[in-house]
């Protein structure tokens, strides 16, 4: 669908996801490379767990659907290789330190002058400009001024962060989207644009419901409270319950939802739980048509979770998803790779994909396309590239390089 | 007056809840024409989300601060009331009017109303429709209503973040309903552009667990190749020490540091005026204070218990060392750097009254600007989508009105 469109990828491990959504749809990435490869391939976890820059699963999963030169723009001659590919890219996405780009001699207005309708996306934790440009942006610090850290955690314990650090994928996801929507803009136009990204922002938005919402209005902010997430207003004021409850095999999420169409699936829980000889207390005598939670006290909301939590832990991940599946009802296991692998909604869908890793002798197994078009295939077209896998098809038969030429600018490490 | 990147593009938002408004919100941002189309006797259930923070009932759907969050972009409403037969027909209508349909409802809910992809086809053949739901348009699961906490739970995302000897705990109850839009929003642009160059719709069954997953991948490739599942760490991180929060000055406030190289941690040593404990030999490498990371955070929460979070991260910040204050809701209203950004735009609500949390997407263009509005009321443009965008006589519309077609 984007198969039109070039982009010129410099980004490091802050910024791949956004050239790889774009590949995913097509787009010609170009995945330029420091020479000697880029420094995030060091970032585990590895294939076989073999500390290796050609084995870097991180880089294997957000680099796919790229090509690979490598390319050193802090050299002259480099600098103006990359000019020569501005000219017939669409888009120059990249996550340097705020100004970089501008101190080489490659800031926007003179790759606009190259090319009028270049767009240049730049992603990084707080943005291009404000007092926090230049801030050191590792994933911990975005996290935390996001406001998801105050949130995330035990009362009794520190704020916390994921073991999965990824604030910057959201970075690179707006990244995305920003560039896209520059592309569109370009049609009408003619122009070329800056892209802006930050992951800070698209994190502060994401959580905003939880924190901004309540501080707007009524100058409150929850803070750590473990799982009990998920606000209700009872008639003594707010009461949170679990979002995330024990089940006997592993974790399930599960809220109560009331109004409308809502009172079968709440009443076959209660059954269930009858059925097991726990008692349901006040969800017994709840009235599903016409009562909410403001006619329950914050006592009733507790013992309504204490008959919830009982039922769940008798229960198997695998018996609470076919209850649920049954009865309409707003509950799921709580998922690791291995269930996701066998769970058969993804596996009907043909989601996982094998993608075949020649050197590794091997296929291994990704996540297929994030959406399926009447128009068009989305997901991974071929594998993450090898450092300098495409310099002859891209240096030679695109930029019309020869073989001695290449052979110079590699002695005098340009690429 | 300056061309906006979607202007003359028409769009029949038929989204409730979050992920769906969250992806046809990006049009809204620059310049689309969008009609909502809503029912009064099933409206949004963000909605009803009023009564969490209000007890007035008087334009009780229009209170709800949720739904203002989840549309702080200008769209048209019209209340159209579906099982009545008439409204079919406006349907209809407003489906030859528009460019791209983005619906988020279970699937066989437009297949009932007789209205799938090739049916709408034959109204308007370039049409775009752009499906989101929880678990996609097909498989045993397609119809099974989602959530953005149940969805969540589905790609791991609730998996993520947890101390070693807890539980997980969620990142946000629902965290796919904002990232997976991200992924929703750019499969529609991109199809936008598309029909803009070729002539050619499409229809787009999206999957907001497959969106999701796909932000897992490198713990799902773990799994594949290495058969490891993700190890809750806490604050741990295998390739910086210090590495966590830390208590400051002050009831509950922390900041957070993360120091990764050799220049990192010199720096940091200075900023904290090089106490004798960081020449330990426990702490002489990356590995070693990796290794006695327990200690040396105790050493560093010696030294940011003297100071606010504030100062800790101006003085870290100042030095090259990655730190941020662990902000609540109130830091982040004062937070200069959003402060900079516009991104608590306030607007005046009717009923809400003067709100400042109404936010551009986390992106700004050079060349356009995000336009953040205050979300419509329900049927709030029935007679101006009716008479100036249908192009009804007024008699038509005072009838439909009549009659309850319109709500």
């Amino acid at each position: 669908m984007l198969s039109c469109y070039r982009v010129l990828d410099l980004t490091d491990e802050k910024g791949f996801l956004c050239g790889r959504a774009l590949g995913d749809l097509g787009a010609d990435v170009i995945k330029i490379e420091k020479p000697g490869g880029d420094p995030s391939r060091s970032r585990g976890p590895f294939y076989h767990d073999i500390p290796d820059p050609e084995k870097s699963l991180y880089w294997f999963a957000f680099n796919a659907n790229k090509r690979g030169i490598t390319l050193d723009i802090e050299t002259a001659d480099g600098r103006e290789i990359f000019k020569k590919l501005v000219k017939t890219a669409d888009v120059v996405v990249e996550s340097f330190a705020p100004g970089y780009m501008d101190k080489l001699g490659l800031g926007y207005p003179v790759l606009n002058e190259i090319n009028p309708r270049i767009i240049t996306t730049s992603i990084s934790g707080f943005g291009q400009e404000g007092p926090y440009r230049d801030y050191n942006d590792r994933d911990i610090a975005v996290w935390a001024l996001s406001g998801f850290m105050y949130l995330m955690g035990e009362p009794d314990r520190p704020p916390l962060a994921p073991s999965y650090p990824h604030a910057h994928l959201i970075g690179a996801m707006y990244g995305a989207v920003g560039t896209m929507v520059a592309l569109c803009h370009c049609q009408v136009t003619g122009c070329g644009q800056q892209v802006d990204a930050s992951s800070h922002r698209g994190l502060v938005f994401t959580t905003s419901t939880e924190t901004h919402t309540p501080w707007a209005l009524t100058r409150t902010f929850p803070t750590r409270r473990g799982r009990n997430r998920w606000p209700v207003a009872t008639k003594d004021g707010m009461v949170y319950l679990p979002s995330l409850w024990e089940c006997k095999d592993g974790g399930v999420v599960f809220t109560m939802r009331l109004g409308f169409g809502s009172a079968e699936s709440n009443t076959a829980l209660v059954e269930g739980m009858k059925k097991d000889g726990i008692d349901p207390g006040v969800l017994g005598r709840w009235d599903w048509k016409t009562m909410d939670w403001s006619n329950y006290s914050a006592e009733d909301a507790k013992e309504v979770a204490e008959a919830f939590k009982k039922f769940f832990l008798k229960h198997t991940k695998a018996e609470l998803l076919k209850l649920a599946l049954e009865k309409e009802i707003q509950l799921t296991p709580l998922l690791l790779p291995k269930d996701q692998l066998k769970f058969p909604q993804l596996v009907e869908r043909d989601f996982w994909i094998e993608v075949m890793h020649p050197e590794l002798g091997t296929n291994i197994t990704y996540p297929g396309g994030f959406a399926k078009f009447t128009e068009a295939e989305c997901g991974i077209r071929f594998r993450a590239p090898l450092i300098g896998e495409h310099n002859d098809e891209v240096y030679k038969k695109e930029l019309g390089l020869s073989t001695e030429e290449l052979v110079a600018l590699k002695q005098r490490r340009v690429i | 007056m300056e061309k906006r990147p979607f202007e003359g593009v028409n769009v029949l938002d038929l989204t409730w809840a979050g992920a769906g408004p969250f992806t046809t919100n990006f049009l809204g941002y620059y310049g689309a024409t969008i009609i909502r189309v809503e029912s009064a006797s099933r409206p949004d259930p963000v909605r009803g989300g009023a009564g969490i923070y209000s007890k007035e009932n008087d334009h009780r759907l229009e209170r709800s601060p949720t739904f203002a969050h989840t549309h702080p972009v200008k769209k048209l409403d019209i209340g159209l009331n579906l099982k009545h037969p008439k409204a079919i027909d406006i349907f209809k209508r407003l489906v030859a009017w528009a460019d791209v349909i983005v619906e988020n409802w279970t699937t066989g809910a437009i297949e009932r109303m007789g209205l799938d992809y090739n049916e709408l086809k034959k109204i308007k053949p370039s049409i775009i429709l752009h499906r989101t739901n929880g678990y996609g348009h097909t498989g045993p699961m397609a119809s099974q209503p989602g959530m953005g906490q149940t969805i969540t739970a589905i790609t791991g995302l609730h998996g993520i973040a947890g101390w070693p000897d807890r539980h997980s705990v969620p990142l946000f109850h629902s965290y796919t309903d904002t990232v997976s839009p991200l992924l929703g929003g750019l499969v529609l642009i991109a199809a936008i552009d598309y029909q803009r160059r070729t002539g050619k719709g499409q229809c787009i069954d999206f999957s907001q667990v497959e969106a999701g997953i796909n932000y897992m991948s490198p713990v799902i490739l773990d799994y594949t190749v290495n058969k490891r599942e993700l190890a809750l760490t806490g604050n741990k991180c295998a390739y910086a020490a210090p590495h966590g929060a830390y208590r400051c000055k002050g009831n509950d406030r922390w900041v957070a540091i993360g120091v990764f190289t050799d220049e990192e941690w010199n720096a940091f040593c200075k900023v904290i005026e090089n106490p004798a404990w960081t020449k330990d030999a426990r702490f002489s490498t990356l590995s070693n204070r990796v290794e006695n990371s327990d200690e040396l955070d105790r050493l560093v929460e010696g030294w940011t218990i003297n100071f606010t979070a504030e100062q800790v991260m101006a003085m870290m910040q100042a030095a090259g060392v990655s730190a941020g204050v662990v902000a609540n809701a109130q830091d982040a209203e004062l937070d200069p750097q959003l402060k900079y950004y516009d991104f608590f735009h306030e607007l005046d609500h009717p009923y809400l009254g003067k709100l400042n949390f109404y936010h551009p997407p986390g992106f700004k263009l050079s060349g356009a600007t995000a336009e953040v509005a205050r979300h419509p009321f329900l049927g709030e443009h029935n007679e101006y989508i009716c008479t100036q965008i249908l192009g009804m006589p007024d008699e038509e519309f005072v009838q439909l009105t009549q009659e309850g077609v319109l709500e």
